[in-house]
């Protein structure tokens, strides 16, 4: 094996930089004669705007500038856009209300964007700011998931009666009802999925530069994506054309979904820069990244499954009522529809399932994608869903998923909804997970807790997700409005070395490791003689940026395509250089050889020769650099089983996670090490998710969990250190055979979470996030109908 | 507008400040030391986290003028021309960072840690200790375990 290749667990090449304090976050980043932006936002959830003075703020020492919607209408700047149609019940597409970025006539949520103010410190927009009088009618709010379509509810937007976005019903549902009818046994349940707030560590941030001799903005922004930022910015909203906008993802401290999506403060600040003519400066603080970043989940469902005497699983039926929030941010409409209902069967061979989902508007945040997107709320209801099955049908939680597991030879499976499974061995990695967690020894480990006084219990979660987004003809099916394919460019230099440029983006994924060691291991090239370039607009080709565990498992491929390409052209070069047929040339380890005999020539020495072309196959073009773009024929499906072990103190109600185990079906990794991060990562943010993060707004839209005091964050204090394995199968859809790993932890660990504290109070349910008030209460209770 | 003056990372330094500028403001914005970042507005996350005196503060909850005649490091002031020291080192090889945002709080913070509770830390101890850093990356699984590795390197260092 390479050392550096496919398979080591090679130190990270931008780790020197982050250790040093030398990261280049957007933050960082500062241009001669900047402003600094502060915005006005809205304190109210619901209201009218009778008018904005501005006069207050622009007489405060050091103001450029404020600006209003009307400013932005009357330029012609459009609105913010959400990418996905979903079609509603009613054949109609879903209700897209106008998203403004600066509000024009009405507020929608505490946070919303009212003005932008402009002055030479940060501190003076700040103050002047506060002189921003603006004349509110407050209205209504409706804030909760569960009653926002009832009737006489508030109206949010004329356009969407109701306040329902889309209704989308899903599958078989005739199908479903008679199997109902049929089944010896139905299992039901009712659950919340808690609304989370994304929290990447590096807060928002944008700083616009417009050049009047190239009549070109420069846009720095905390962005996943940034060739997507710059065709929304350029073709929906009109801020400048595609080559006339530069959009540079610099370092960014963390994504989770949260910096896929355009924001308000994106598209002010580009269009601010240019009608001020000076660079402006907006760097959000962690209570802006609260209230107006997009939120993630918050669904309300009701779950149901059929059995047979067998605890077969016959059919599944679903109702989830999803929170959009005041406005749909880019990706919303996908996420509570086909990143969630095609997601229902899970690792089981459940033959029908009929899904119905209501996405309502409310007076709170825009909810989108956050770390799993659909996939974790698809996850925690089948697999909470599950559990309350094995406890109905008196089976062991693992025996249930056994006998349901789709089998190991149905594979490629083609599930009831839409998605065909790539490759699986479930029974694999349950059993793996059980001997990791050692789940026999289980019984004794509770009879000791419970001599200490405390719960002990235990929980599975056997997840799949739909990663590697994705194969361009079946989203543009679904209503994206784009590609998803993904882009690369493998260039060396006359020197020898290679820069490669991806369209995927890095910011914690260690993709400047990951695609080096790729490019190391196909092309033989040392690794530290190769660069990974990403996130700028000006040097890298279009691409779609990084979400959904994508960009191993399609950028990746990329990358391997130009490098299939460098090597075909070097055969043709090598055989005009060795004198000998194209046909003998074989290349291994860096060096293209004569077969049969020891006539050779190394890589770097046949770039040179591409650059110095003196003597030159005919007909073969110059230069040593090809391009690649790969469309997956299908998406990728990573599984795993997690099993969670707590201790409750029913005292107190907090629970510790005593032991969490994770077996995980990845495919091939390609760096070990940063593999085994993402999976910690992903369980925390799920552990975080089920016993610590619950966004909240209070009943007229205040939102009460805008700081790291109110919102729990999980701290290295809540966890325990994770024991990780792999149950590897090979994905034949994936020219790599990689499935992804970024989502995992946060979709496997919350109903490993919840089933394992369900276990330990002997109940049937609790919601989200379990804190140690909630556990209290049902331990209180569950202890009072015991006694 | 005052005048401080500090030393940061060994250099003797001095600027005009507004009496509210914060000192993670002066290192960032006067001086250019972006290497401490700010992730909260409420000293929780610990992004900022700098040692001043020999301790660990939090720049955001600092004033620069609290901080006149004070003896400060940075994440900037750490590694010298041998080479990464050992706490960044042991962040490196252990894997104890992915986005790096909050990396220069964690690993001077790691450092007052080491300093408070020497060279042969227990897991338990880490994770009390690091309660006021926030990760959204690593899941705190690799920070632990470059705490522990970085503090025993330093004893044998």
């Amino acid at each position: 094996m390479n050392e550096n290749g496919i398979g080591a667990s090679v130190r990270r090449k931008e780790d020197q930089r982050f250790l040093i304090g030398k990261g280049n976050y957007t933050d960082d980043i500062n241009v001669a004669g900047q402003t600094h932006a502060v915005f006005v936002r809205s304190p109210h959830a619901h209201a009218e705007i009778k008018g904005i003075d501005c006069s207050g703020a622009l007489a405060a020492p050091g103001v450029v500038a404020v600006l209003t919607g009307d400013d932005l209408a009357a330029d012609g700047i459009g609105p913010l856009i959400c990418g996905v149609t979903v079609t509603s019940d009613d054949g109609e597409p879903h209700r897209a209300p106008a998203h403004p970025a600066l509000a024009q006539g009405k507020v929608n949520y505490v946070g919303d964007h009212v003005a932008i103010v402009i002055a030479e410190t940060r501190a003076q927009a700040r103050d002047a700011a506060e002189l921003v009088d603006v004349d509110y009618n407050v209205l209504p709010a409706v804030i909760d998931t569960g009653s926002a379509a009832d009737s006489g509810q508030q109206q949010i937007h004329e356009v969407a009666p109701d306040n329902v976005c889309y209704n989308w019903p899903f599958g078989d549902k005739d199908g479903v009802e008679a199997a109902f009818a049929g089944a010896h046994k139905v299992s039901k349940l009712d659950l919340v999925n808690n609304r989370m707030v994304t929290n990447p560590m590096e807060p928002r941030a944008a700083l616009g530069e417009y050049n009047p001799g190239t009549d070109e903005i420069t846009l720095h922004l905390t962005t996943q994506n940034p060739h997507v930022h710059r065709l929304v910015l350029s073709a929906f909203n009109q801020l400048a054309p595609e080559h006339k906008l530069r959009v540079v993802g610099p370092d960014v401290g963390g994504g989770f979904g949260a910096k896929i999506f355009v924001y308000a403060e994106e598209l002010v600040v580009g269009w601010a820069c240019r009608k001020i003519k000076r660079p402006v400066k907006w760097n959000g603080d962690r209570t802006e990244a609260f209230l107006a970043d997009a939120h993630g989940r918050d669904h309300v469902s009701t779950a149901e499954m059929a059995m047979d005497e067998n605890g077969k699983f016959l059919a599944m039926r679903v109702q989830t009522q999803a929170n959009l929030g005041a406005y749909l941010s880019t990706f919303s409409t996908m996420v509570p529809s086909y990143l969630y209902a095609f997601l229902l069967a899970g690792q089981y061979s459940t033959p029908l399932i009929y899904s119905e989902v209501k996405a309502v508007f409310t007076n709170t945040a825009p909810v989108d994608a956050c770390r799993g997107a659909g996939r974790p709320e698809a996850t925690y209801l089948v697999e909470r869903l599950v559990d309350i099955c094995a406890a109905d049908m008196g089976l062991d939680p693992a025996e249930i998923r056994r006998r349901n597991f789709i089998p190991v030879d149905a594979f490629p499976y083609q599930t009831p909804v839409v998605q065909c499974y790539d490759s699986g061995d479930y029974p694999a990695a349950l059993d793996k997970a059980m001997e990791l967690a050692d789940y026999s020894g289980f019984s004794a480990r509770a009879e000791e807790a419970k001599s200490r006084g405390k719960l002990r219990g235990i929980g599975l979660s056997s997840y799949v997700e739909a990663c590697g987004i994705a194969p361009s003809a079946a989203v543009g099916q679904l209503g994206a409005g784009v590609g998803l394919w993904e882009s690369a460019q493998v260039r060396f230099n006359p020197t020898g070395n290679v820069q490669v440029f991806t369209g995927t983006h890095s910011h914690g994924q260690g993709h400047e490791t990951t695609f080096a060691q790729l490019v190391c291991d196909q092309l033989g090239v040392p690794i530290e003689n190769i660069e990974v370039i990403h996130g700028d607009t000006a040097k890298t080709q279009f691409g779609m940026g990084t979400y959904g565990s994508r960009s191993l498992a399609v950028g990746g491929v990329a990358i391997a395509r130009a490098c299939d390409k460098l090597i075909a052209k070097g055969k043709k070069i090598a055989a005009h250089a060795l004198e000998a047929a194209e046909g003998d040339i074989e290349f291994a380890d860096g060096n293209f050889s004569v077969a049969g005999t020891d006539k050779a020539m190394n890589i770097a020495e046949v770039a040179f020769t591409a650059y110095v072309p003196h003597s030159y196959p005919e007909g073969v073009e110059p230069g040593f650099d090809e391009n690649a773009f790969f469309d997956p024929t299908n998406f990728s499906f990573p599984a795993g089983t997690h099993i969670c072990e707590v201790e409750v103190d029913p005292d107190t109600g907090v629970v510790e996670v005593v032991k969490y185990s994770a077996v995980d079906d990845f495919g091939r990794l390609i760096n070990p090490m940063i593999v085994e991060g993402q999976v910690h990562g992903g369980i925390a943010h799920g552990v975080g998710q089920a016993l610590l993060e619950g966004c909240s707004y209070d009943s007229e839209g205040q939102l009460i969990t805008a700081s790291y005091m109110d919102y729990a964050m999980p701290r290295a204090d809540n966890l325990p250190s994770f024991d990780i394995d792999y149950a590897p199968t090979n994905p034949p859809d994936n020219p790599l055979g990689v499935k992804g790993c970024g989502e995992a932890g946060a979709i496997g660990a919350p109903p490993a979470v919840i089933n394992a504290i369900s276990n330990a109070l002997g109940v049937r349910h609790i919601d989200m996030p379990a804190t140690p008030e909630t556990v209290w209460r049902a331990a209180q209770q569950a202890a009072a109908v015991s006694a | 507008m005052s005048t401080v003056s500090m030393t940061v990372n060994g250099e003797a330094v001095c600027g005009e400040v507004e009496s509210r500028t914060l000192l993670v403001q002066f290192l960032r914005e006067n001086l250019g030391l972006t290497g401490t970042h700010v992730g909260c507005d409420t000293s929780q996350c610990g992004a900022c986290v700098i040692h001043v005196n020999g301790k660990s503060v939090k720049s955001c909850t600092m004033l620069a003028i609290q901080a006149d005649g004070a003896d400060v490091t940075t994440i900037e002031g750490l590694a010298n021309e041998a080479g990464l020291h050992p706490m960044q080192q042991a962040f490196m090889d252990n894997h104890g960072l992915q986005c790096g945002f909050c990396t220069p709080g964690m690993v001077m913070s790691a450092l007052d840690i080491v300093n408070r509770n020497g060279h042969e830390l227990d897991e338990s101890t880490v994770r009390k200790e690091l309660e006021g850093n926030i990760c959204r990356c690593t899941g705190y699984h690799n920070i632990v375990k470059a705490v522990q590795a970085g503090a025993k390197a330093m004893g044998g260092s």
